[in-house]
């Protein structure tokens, strides 16, 4: 276990560190960040004992490291620092032998079958066996870097402090060393203090961050305490936004730039949708922020291309994904631009309408086919089978991320309503359908023009989006129908 | 641990043939039988033993002491190019012995010891000028800040030694020969000067084998592997003060040996410093020993200085690894 109380020291007469204080328990990692020059590495140095404290305190285990004889401390504590040049050569194993000086005693003392095991054990684990007898000022920058993490780990110490230690690397190196890392204070009960750069990494792998800023601790606690927009953007005086981890329940920062190309002022219209009987296809200038359930680029992000693709009754849904995605290739566009969906329903009756409101405008595009209606209320009493309604809602404005979600909800009880107005029944059940099995729904939005933070139904914008989803799914759902008899 | 034996046995082999043709060529060939039957040539053998042999050995001695504290040195300071003599621990060890001679002084119980031990302390508070020096005007201590610091201090004390010098008779003059460097006309006595700081210095470096090593990788790391680093660079300068003093007490200043020894041993077997210093130990004798050879054969019977030979071969090495280190980016 590591103590800091009241750490204040530097160099010479100022002071750069001001009064930390924390704790790190065995088998937990703490990272420390800040900006350049708060002190990151100098609050690394007092630690270590290079630099002596002007006040305050580091123990291990209850005991001051100022009392521990330097061999003694360094077999409790190894340290990775940044890396230097170096004036002679050394051979990989060499340096990483390096790490048993503390372990070593006397005048004769010779290497031990110990000392060999850690040694080969740290090569092993940074993946350098291979490179033992090769000259370390040979190496790559991310190598020499793993080299000296070997040589910490060879110390054999339970307290290991890093310096930046994913400089150089690349990502899967990155990814690869602070598995190790976190891999080796499980398994071994290390104590682990780190100086991250990237914020993001820190917060995956750290059981505890420590936000620096001019010296002084701004923030302490697990990472959802210290990853703040609000914290991150004053201390490093950088605009950021949090999102969560996909697999993690760590939070996330991602930079937003200073500095934009302008883009063109874009309006979405209904008469820009190309209709024909293959597909319903809208191309638009900018990338639409998008949230949607399709089959392809399901999900959020950012696209160019929305494309609502007939296919036959007689599909074959295995693999459409990969079906689809060579389509949209085959038709010209790029799938990672584009956000593809699939209907049964004859595209040419598509019904796409654009609807005028104070703030802008919104589109709505339908395609409803209606023949596998499904009450929701009694679905577990069925079996997959394919039906479709296909919506869209295209935004002229700014989304919030709840005005996304809203825009779902509104539009899908608009298409409820309609359904039930039409009197579209589950033919299982005979009760009115509320949807069909497989519908999807796509909202996107311009961002651009007016913030739109709501799409509740008495928004502004909910307003249009009900009443548009329900009249172009009625209308759909009147083709369709009509479809149907001529084709009996 | 196979290249460590052929290390060591090549290295080992070599002094033993450097022994070998110490004492058998010169003016006066001498059969390598003589040296385990002295009774098959009486005058021979007198010379082998009362002449060749302690020139050999001292010479041996003075290589070897040279070698291993310019190992030390160049580990100490990061620095490829450091030796006794670029340092300018040499002339500082000269300056010692030349004010013992010129003002007389003997220090008491210490009796003939008196001449090593004030080199020593010659050596020893130069070196730590040295340090200071270059430590203030360059806080990282470059490489070519210490070197030119070394050469700042060799010239001012190289003219103390020709002012005192110059203040004495005619009796002092031999000094300017002994300055340049010569283990001639010396024997057994001087052997005996020598030996005992020799091992002493040499074991002092060589306990701290591993401290150099983890010193290479800068002091801050060797203070986080656990290496007592204050403790360690005294030592460590002490023990090549007191080799340098040896070493210039016997045979005057002796450029080079220091620089080039480590510098191959290095490039032959590796910079791990548990057998740098002993490898280097074994080469400076051997190469101090022919270049005696050389001194007093190359245009015989006038012998040249030891000093000429060395500088001849350790000059071009010095701009060599110079060279080298420029280019190399490090």
């Amino acid at each position: 276990m590591l103590e800091i109380t009241g750490l204040t020291g530097g160099y010479g007469d100022k002071n750069i560190v001001k009064d930390v204080s924390f704790t790190v328990n065995k088998g937990s990692i703490l990272g420390i960040l800040g900006p350049n020059g708060s002190g990151k590495s100098t609050l690394m140095k007092l630690i270590s004992g290079v630099l002596p404290a002007a006040s305050g305190e580091v123990q291990i285990d209850g005991k001051s490291i100022a009392d521990f004889p330097a061999k003694e401390l360094a077999r409790k504590m190894a340290v990775l620092p940044q890396l230097h040049a170096h004036a002679f050569a050394h051979t990989v194993r060499e340096t990483v032998s390096l790490g048993r000086y503390p372990h070593q005693g006397g005048w004769f003392s010779s290497w031990s079958e110990e000392d060999e095991q850690a040694v080969v054990e740290a090569m092993c684990l940074m993946d350098i066996s291979h490179y033992e007898k090769t000259q370390i000022d040979r190496m790559s920058g991310g190598e020499q870097q793993r080299v000296f993490v070997a040589q910490a780990l060879a110390q054999d110490a339970g307290i290991l402090l890093l310096d930046e230690p994913t400089n150089h690397l690349d990502i899967n190196h990155q990814k690869e060393l602070l598995d190790t890392i976190k891999k080796q204070a499980i398994e071994k009960d290390l104590t682990i203090v780190s100086i991250f750069h990237d914020i993001n990494l820190a917060s995956m792998y750290c059981d505890q961050l420590l936000l620096l800023d001019a010296g002084s601790v701004v923030r302490i606690g697990e990472p959802h305490e210290v990853v703040r927009e609000r914290d991150i953007e004053m201390v490093y005086n950088t605009r950021v936004s949090n999102h969560p981890h996909p697999e993690l329940p760590k939070p996330q920062i991602t930079l937003l730039p200073g500095v934009e190309r302008e883009s063109a002022s874009v309006r979405i219209r209904a008469e820009e949708f190309d209709i024909n009987d293959g597909m319903v296809l809208y191309q638009s200038p900018i990338p639409l922020k998008t949230v949607s359930s399709a089959v392809v680029n399901a999900g959020s992000g950012w696209f160019r291309n929305f494309m609502n693709r007939h296919v036959d009754a007689f599909y074959n849904i295995n693999d459409s994904v990969k079906e689809m995605s060579e389509f949209i290739e085959q038709s010209g566009l790029k799938t990672t631009d584009t956000v593809g969906m699939m209907t049964a329903v004859q595209t040419q009756d598509a019904i796409v309408k654009e609807y005028e409101g104070p703030f802008g405008s919104v589109v709505i595009a339908v395609t409803a086919g209606a023949g596998n209606g499904v009450d929701v209320s009694k679905a577990v009493e069925r079996t997959l089978r394919v039906g479709t309604i296909n919506t869209w809602i295209l935004v002229n404005g700014i989304l919030s991320d709840e005005a996304f979600i809203q825009a779902m909800i509104t539009a899908t009880e608009a298409k409820t309503k309609a359904l039930q107005q039409e009197q579209i029944k589950d033919p299982l059940t005979g009760t009115i359908a509320t949807g069909t099995s497989t519908d999807s729904c796509l909202v996107a939005a311009t961002q651009q023009g007016e913030h739109l933070p709501y799409a509740g139904p008495i928004t502004e914008l909910g307003k249009l989006i009900g009443v548009g989803v329900f009249e172009c799914t009625i209308e759909a759902l009147k083709l369709y129908q009509m479809a149907k008899a001529k084709s009996v | 641990m196979s290249k460590n034996v052929l290390a060591y046995s090549v290295s080992l082999l070599i002094l033993a043939g450097a022994v070998l043709l110490g004492v058998t060529v010169g003016t006066v060939s001498i059969s390598p039988v003589v040296l385990w039957n002295p009774s098959s040539d009486e005058a021979a053998a007198n010379i082998l033993w009362n002449i060749r042999m302690p020139r050999v050995i001292l010479a041996g001695l003075v290589g070897a002491a040279l070698a291993i504290a310019g190992a030390a040195f160049q580990g100490l300071l990061k620095n490829p190019l450091a030796d006794p003599y670029t340092l300018g621990v040499s002339s500082g060890a000269s300056v010692g012995a030349v004010m013992t001679l010129f003002f007389g002084i003997t220090i008491p119980f210490l009796g003939p010891f008196t001449l090593p031990v004030m080199s020593m302390i010659g050596a020893l508070l130069t070196m730590l000028a040295v340090m200071s020096f270059a430590k203030l005007v360059d806080r990282s201590m470059k490489m070519e800040t210490v070197i030119l610091t070394g050469i700042i201090f060799s010239s001012f004390l190289g003219s103390i030694i020709s002012l005192m010098i110059a203040l004495t008779g005619e009796e002092l003059r031999q000094i300017i020969g002994w300055l340049l460097g010569s283990v001639s006309m010396r024997g057994w006595p001087y052997v005996r000067m020598a030996l005992p700081f020799v091992l002493i210095g040499s074991f002092v470096l060589w306990l701290k084998r591993r401290e150099l090593n983890a010193m290479l990788f800068g002091e801050e790391r060797a203070q986080h592997l656990g290496v007592d680093v204050r403790k360690s660079k005294m030592a460590i300068l002490i023990g090549g003060s007191v080799l340098t003093g040896a070493a210039v007490s016997v045979s005057g200043t002796i450029g080079f040996v220091g620089l080039v020894v480590p510098h191959m041993t290095r490039l032959l077997w590796g910079s791990d410093h548990r057998h740098v210093l002993p490898l280097s130990f074994i080469n400076g004798a051997a190469l101090l020993i022919i270049c005696d050879l050389v001194s007093r054969t190359i245009i015989s019977p006038t012998e040249l200085p030891i000093g000429v030979i060395t500088a001849f071969i350790g000059a071009p090495v010095f701009a060599f690894i110079f060279f080298r280190q420029r280019k190399g980016g490090a």
